[in-house]
């Protein structure tokens, strides 16, 4: 039971259509139901959510300033500030093929799927002032990104962003999403809702940079159709708790799902992330890769499940885990899993968690590169397998430059080499 | 390489009582050798003798303690430097494995390698091109990771372009001809020769068999057995090696223990 302002009174008083008024409500009366979740419960294992106190939060009321992020090349933009749409721009050969970026309306209920995976999802549901809507037409290609900008600047704020990226049978496109905040103390609990429909092609990134004092608790859950690909990509820099939920149900026959992010962890960063690849359907394929490191006391943490139901014959689910931990503070966790059952499938899971590699070092050394240099270029180097795989190229290099930021900054308390010295 | 770079000043490289430990293990049992600028040395010695172990120790890698003796370049203490500082004071080395570093390029590596002696990374590109074409590397290697998905060949063609940018007084070559076809080895020979001729560059090759003999002339052959010399001469003691093997060498140390234990033990 938790008291707080997040209360079923307060979920009815936000307008929007009638269908979104009841689901609030609805979900508001769960939300004041249900108990804090605690490090007793497996999928909040290792985390400080014993020390999230949701009291010291309010629904931000106004919208503030937009984000500052520079935008690549994009065919459509939305900005949310505060969890509130500002301004919305879409190119006109965009909007002839029937693209839409816009709120949810009275005719979209059907849209609006349960996705209440945990409280905080129950709780965007409740609380989410303003849900977009991106639908692509069944048969439409769009060229060049839809950018979502999100920014927050209300210290005590708490903002759930809802995005439901629609994607017709056919059809192709790639969403961007940036999460940026002054140096504010808030709550974000934002949920992606990614549909594929047959055939469609889908990429899908969120680079998260929130200051270092706001929480993130977010969740990703995608519904992938028969023969449609997604790409989903996180990159997760910013924040002080930041996790990410990610369920990927492979829905239909022949669906492809690849998931492959980055995190870098420093100060005092807990990046917590949690991936569920639900294979329901025969044929289907998720390969996984997620590479992170810690640095100076930040933390990591990944666990992730791969479900192959008893229908999905002739699945392939991969799930790769890799973090370098930098310096003898940082810690990083990594728990993968598999439940299968069927036994015509191929599954692997991989995991690691090390310094850097030793013999690497000082090969780059020993064709005089300092050691400092070394270990950036070791670093970067290593990040460059997932940066490689990321969609929407145009963020790319941003995201690069940011990493390189944190990089450079690389702390000198090393865990050991690793080489036996 | 232009006229105008080559390199008059005589370097020296002393190893000198050489003892070093490996996990526990003492390994080198009192090395001494001197290699000079100009010369070709080739250290022979059977699988176990030491061999990569010198080589590892002479270029700092961590875990190869040395316990006892010394190693200076041009009078210079390498023990007190760290690998990288022994790169910036004149050494290379090639490993018989070289490490992949995944996502490291070559061409970033020699920049940042160059930049940190304060030289000119710009001059880098156009270096590793001509460097490159001196011993038939594959350009479009150069956007692969170091050493990823290359095959024998090409990683020590790769060293061999490293070694001629990077222009160092001392290269020492663990087994420079293990995993080469006929072709590369003679051009990474070559290469090498012709750095020896125009550079004074000082070789120090560590090698199990005397086929790399035939391509890259050695001026002195050191026999390392079980830790420590054996035996020094001319490029004739490979030829020996190639008739007898390393039995003579291996049964000398093993007689002589025997003898000082005869002598020693008065209830003999």
């Amino acid at each position: 039971m938790i008291e707080t302002q997040f209360t079923p009174d307060a979920a009815g008083a936000i307008p929007g259509p009638d269908w979104l008024v009841q689901r609030r409500i609805a979900a508001a009366e769960q939300v004041a139901a249900a108990p804090m979740p605690s490090v007793e419960e497996e999928v909040w294992r290792y985390t400080p959510i014993g020390q999230l106190d949701l009291s010291r939060y309010q629904l931000a009321a106004d919208p503030g300033a937009q984000s500052p992020a520079s935008a690549p090349d994009h065919i459509g933009i939305a900005d949310i500030s505060n969890g509130r749409l500002c301004a919305v721009e879409l190119a006109s050969e965009a909007a002839a093929q029937g693209v839409e970026i816009r709120p949810m309306s009275e005719s979209d209920a059907d849209l609006a799927a349960s996705v209440d995976v945990d409280l905080f999802a129950l709780m965007n549901a409740a609380f989410s002032v303003e849900p977009v809507l991106v639908h692509i037409p069944p048969g439409a290609s769009v060229e060049g990104p839809i950018v979502v900008r999100h920014w927050l600047d209300t210290d005590g704020g708490a903002v759930f962003p809802r995005l439901i990226v629609d994607a017709g049978a056919d059809s192709s496109v790639e969403v961007l999403e940036l999460y940026g905040s002054a140096d504010v103390a808030a709550f974000i609990s934002p949920v992606v809702e990614i549909r594929a429909a047959a055939a469609a092609r889908v990429g899908y990134l969120a680079v998260q940079d929130l200051g270092p004092k706001v929480w993130h608790i977010g969740s990703q859950v995608s519904h992938i159709g028969s023969q449609a690909h997604l790409r989903a990509s996180t990159a997760a820099l910013g924040g002080a708790y930041a996790r990410t939920r990610l369920d990927t149900h492979l829905s239909g026959r022949g669906a492809t799902g690849d998931l492959i992010s980055l995190y870098f962890g420093d100060g005092e960063q807990t990046l917590d992330f949690r991936t569920f690849q639900d294979h329901a359907a025969p044929d289907t394929t998720s390969s996984l890769l997620f590479k992170g490191a810690v640095d100076d006391a930040s933390r990591s943490v990944y666990t992730g499940l791969i479900r192959v139901r008893p229908d999905a014959r002739g699945t392939n689910a991969y799930q790769t885990n890799r973090n370098i931990k930098l310096s003898e503070d940082a810690w990083a966790e990594s728990v993968p899993n598999l439940e299968i059952e069927n036994n015509e499938v191929h599954c692997s899971h991989a995991s690691a968690v090390g310094p850097i590699d030793g013999e690497q070092l000082f090969y780059l050394e020993s064709r005089g590169v300092p050691t400092e240099t070394a270990e950036r270029l070791i670093v970067t180097g290593f990040f460059d397998e997932v940066l490689d795989q990321f969609p929407v190229a145009g963020a790319v290099p941003a995201v690069r430059d940011r990493l390189q930021a944190k990089i450079a900054g690389l702390s000198h308390h090393h865990a050991g080499n690793g080489s036996g010295s | 390489m232009s006229e105008s770079k080559k390199e008059t000043a005589k370097s020296e490289l002393v190893v000198e009582g050489l003892h070093v430990r490996v996990g526990g293990q003492m390994v080198l049992n009192g090395v001494d050798l001197r290699v000079a600028s100009g010369e070709v040395h080739a250290v022979m010695g059977p699988n176990g003798s030491g061999k990569s172990t010198l080589a590892y120790a002479i270029m700092g890698r961590p875990g190869y303690e040395v316990t006892a003796g010394s190693i200076t370049l041009n009078g210079v203490n390498l023990l007190d430097l760290s690998p990288w500082e022994r790169a910036h004071a004149g050494l290379f080395s090639t490993q018989q494995y070289p490490t992949e570093v995944p996502g490291v390029g070559l061409e970033i590596m020699l920049e940042e390698a160059v930049a940190a002696t304060g030289g000119d990374r710009s001059a880098v590109e156009s270096q590793v091109v001509a460097e490159a074409d001196l011993v038939g590397f594959d350009l479009d290697l150069l956007y692969r990771s170091l050493n990823v998905d290359l095959s024998g060949g090409e990683m020590k063609r790769s060293e061999a372009v490293q070694l001629g940018v990077l222009r160092p007084r001392i290269a020492i070559l663990d087994e420079l001809d293990s995993g080469l076809d006929v072709d590369a080895l003679a051009a990474v020979s070559h290469r090498i020769e012709q750095a020896t001729h125009e550079d004074n560059l000082g070789v120090l090759a560590i090698t199990h068999f005397s086929r790399l003999l035939t391509v890259l002339h050695a001026d002195v052959v050191h026999i390392l057995i079980e830790g420590a010399i054996a035996e020094t001469g001319g490029p004739e003691l490979a030829a020996q090696l190639e008739e007898t093997g390393y039995d003579p060498w291996i049964d000398t140390r093993a007689e002589s223990p025997v003898e000082i234990h005869l002598g020693g033990d008065p209830w003999a």
